[in-house]
């Protein structure tokens, strides 16, 4: 199965969920005005889920056939792309995500910069530390300065 | 009229709204020429910066500079190195590219900035003039209408998404639909589908979205696939036309401004269709000679595709002006973007706010005129861009997603669920579902939602449906939009095989 449907499959189980939530649990709270009301929280969504069940099953039958065409990056041959690369950035940026805040804006984005470049493949030390100090330095003052952002400079021990 | 101009070259004129256009047209230009940025990430990552400016006419002249000095820069990239930075431009490398080949880069240049500049200036003219008419007849519907209006503009959507692809523009529509009704809605104060994560009870992020949908897979595709395939070296000089090439290019430009505006209006069909289209069109009302030079540096082929592109740009400000429903996923993240700054685009926005709407028109003149004649001379400067390494790049574009996810919401559990996105998206991107859909429908399905629920409320019931000729006329439309395509499909499909033949 091509990974188009795979996916459907995935769409499917989430619309089946989203839709038993709407058609069979979301009402039970509903206040008892509002159960006079010709619509509900759960009149939308109970229209949505149907038409997403639809289409779903509409990809998964194979009724539409999509013409086979020239994919920028072919799925099926990935490890052949830079995958490593793309993965540790992806797990950076969740570093990254998670860091902001215990250690601070400066610290945590010349870090994110610098590994960044490194991840690449650049091996330039000096250049890499340099650009990175700076261009933190400038968004940091753009952000807190000129837009008026707080963002938490330092980590919480140094006072920021 | 004349009044409207008046005020809108008021408000454009004054310091602060020109530096946002020259300002929002060298941003654009700038990173537009980078491979794989489209207009919807830069323009998803200048959110957070316009949005905190506060002042809605400078924020939309400001993105609208960044969209247009996109689509330039994304023809200079074309024009140069074969590597088209949007996907509107796919077109201008065609015949851009071997111009570049022999020498003419110069030349090619200038033709693509006079066609741009031609085509944004004759859309924004056919913007001042439909604009008014079609929200003079908006101010007659209803909020059923409304609703068959969305509708409408989301099975179009989907219409035109190409064949064997309506499904899943139409999954992704309703995705985004679903996606809408996560948080607290304006109408029930309830909580829905939150699963008791206290994050979502005000729902996704529009901005946290759009750049998961946009700027992250864009960027994931550069990590894994690098293309940036040659250098732009070599001197760019000589960027005059003579005259006889003017008087060439000229009824392409005519003819192309038009018919790329109303494709341009036309809901998801944007500058890609235009281009493409317009270029087809162009090269079958050649004469023979001509029509053998398409392809291998034709002016008349270049012009086209540039000209249309600009003005398809122009036209899909039309729904998003008059009607406040986005025809294309810039327009979709525009409004966002006009909505977080408590504007709401539609036809009250020229009698309320008059000031924004003629603004924007006239910031789209001097806009024009900006890329035209300032950007022109400094395009060899600013190709330089071009060769920044990728190794610094990639990291920065990163980092740019993540700060704008993170400053709109100053919440860092925003940039999990962006990275957790992006993941999505990209695999969705792999498996050719297009991204665009989803992103309108979580814009629109606010707005859908509202209007159903307020006819709903109205009527005691969905009899609005049947006892409003106009939303039931809208509806059906939508209704043909969506099974045309596919049955047209399945009928050349069925005829290709030879089964219905004898018909």
């Amino acid at each position: 199965m091509a990974l188009d449907r795979w996916i459907a499959l995935i769409l499917l189980g989430i619309c089946l969920v989203y839709g038993y939530t709407a058609w069979f649990t979301m009402d039970a709270g509903l206040a008892p005005f509002m159960k006079r009301n010709p619509i509900w929280p759960s009149t939308f969504p109970k229209v949505l889920s149907i038409l997403g069940i639809a289409a779903c099953l509409i990809i998964l039958s194979g009724v539409e056939k999509s013409e086979v065409k020239e994919a920028e990056i072919d799925y099926r041959r990935l490890h052949e792309y830079k995958l490593g690369q793309a993965l540790m950035l992806l797990g950076l940026m969740v570093a990254y995500a998670l860091c902001l805040r215990p250690v601070g804006f400066i610290f945590s984005t010349t870090a994110f910069l610098f590994l960044g470049a490194f991840i690449l493949g650049e091996r330039k030390w000096l250049l890499m530390i340099s650009v990175a100090l700076i261009a933190t330095m400038i968004v940091w003052y753009l952000v807190q300065q000129v837009l008026g952002i707080y963002m938490r400079p330092l980590p919480g021990m140094l006072g920021g | 009229m004349l009044e409207g101009l008046l005020i809108g070259l008021q408000t454009a004129m004054s310091f602060q709204n020109l530096a946002m256009v020259i300002a929002g047209c060298l941003i654009g230009t700038f990173i537009g020429m980078l491979p794989g940025l489209g207009p919807m990430s830069i323009i998803a990552i200048m959110i957070p910066i316009a949005i905190s400016m506060g002042d809605p006419s400078a924020a939309l002249i400001l993105l609208a500079g960044v969209y247009y000095g996109a689509i330039f820069g994304g023809s200079t990239s074309s024009i140069l190195l074969n590597a088209p930075g949007v996907a509107g431009t796919v077109a201008s490398s065609f015949d851009g590219y071997p111009m570049a080949q022999q020498g003419k880069a110069g030349k090619a240049l200038t033709i693509a900035a006079i066609s741009s500049f031609a085509g944004g200036t004759i859309g924004a003219i056919l913007l001042m003039i439909f604009a008014p008419m079609l929200s003079s007849v908006a101010l007659l519907f209803h909020s059923a209408e409304y609703f068959a209006l969305m509708v409408v503009g989301l099975s179009a959507i989907a219409a035109f998404a190409g064949t064997g692809q309506v499904a899943k523009a139409m999954i992704m529509t309703v995705f985004g639909l679903v996606m809408a009704t996560v948080g607290e809605g304006a109408l029930f104060n309830l909580p829905r589908f939150t699963g008791g994560i206290m994050d979502l009870q005000s729902g996704f992020g529009f901005i946290t979205l759009a750049m998961a949908m946009f700027a992250l897979p864009e960027a994931i595709f550069l990590v894994l696939k690098p293309k940036m395939p040659g250098n732009a070296d070599g001197d760019i000089k000589d960027l005059r036309i003579s005259r006889a090439e003017a008087r060439a290019i000229a009824p392409v430009v005519g003819r192309q401004s038009i018919q790329g505006f109303f494709i341009g209006v036309l809901p998801g069909a944007g500058a890609t269709i235009a281009s493409f289209l317009g270029y087809a069109v162009e090269r079958n009302l050649a004469t023979k000679d001509e029509q053998a030079e398409f392809g291998k540096g034709s002016i008349k082929g270049l012009a086209a595709p540039e000209t249309a592109n600009n003005a398809a740009c122009t036209g899909s400000f039309v729904p998003l002006l008059t009607l406040g429903i986005p025809g294309s996923g810039t327009t979709a993240i525009l409004l966002g973007a006009l909505i977080a700054l408590n504007v709401s685009p539609g036809p009250r926005l020229m009698i309320d706010e008059p000031q924004i709407f003629w603004a924007v028109i006239m910031s789209m003149f001097i806009g024009n005129l900006v890329l035209l004649i300032l950007n022109l001379p400094l395009i060899p400067y600013i190709a330089k861009v071009l060769s920044i390494p990728r190794n610094f790049l990639i990291p920065f574009i990163l980092f740019f997603t993540l700060m704008g996810a993170y400053i709109g919401q100053n919440n860092a559990t925003e940039l999990l669920i962006l990275v957790g996105f992006g993941v999505c998206a990209t695999a969705l991107k792999f498996a050719d579902y297009p991204l665009a859909p989803l992103l309108i429908g979580f814009i629109l399905g606010g707005m859908l939602e509202n209007n159903f629920a307020r006819s709903m409320q109205l009527y005691d019931g969905i009899s609005f449906i049947w006892e409003r000729p106009m939303t039931l006329g809208l509806l059906i439309i939508a209704a043909i939009l969506i099974v045309l395509p596919s049955y047209r499909a399945r009928r050349a499909r069925i005829r290709a095989s030879g089964v219905a033949d004898g018909d």
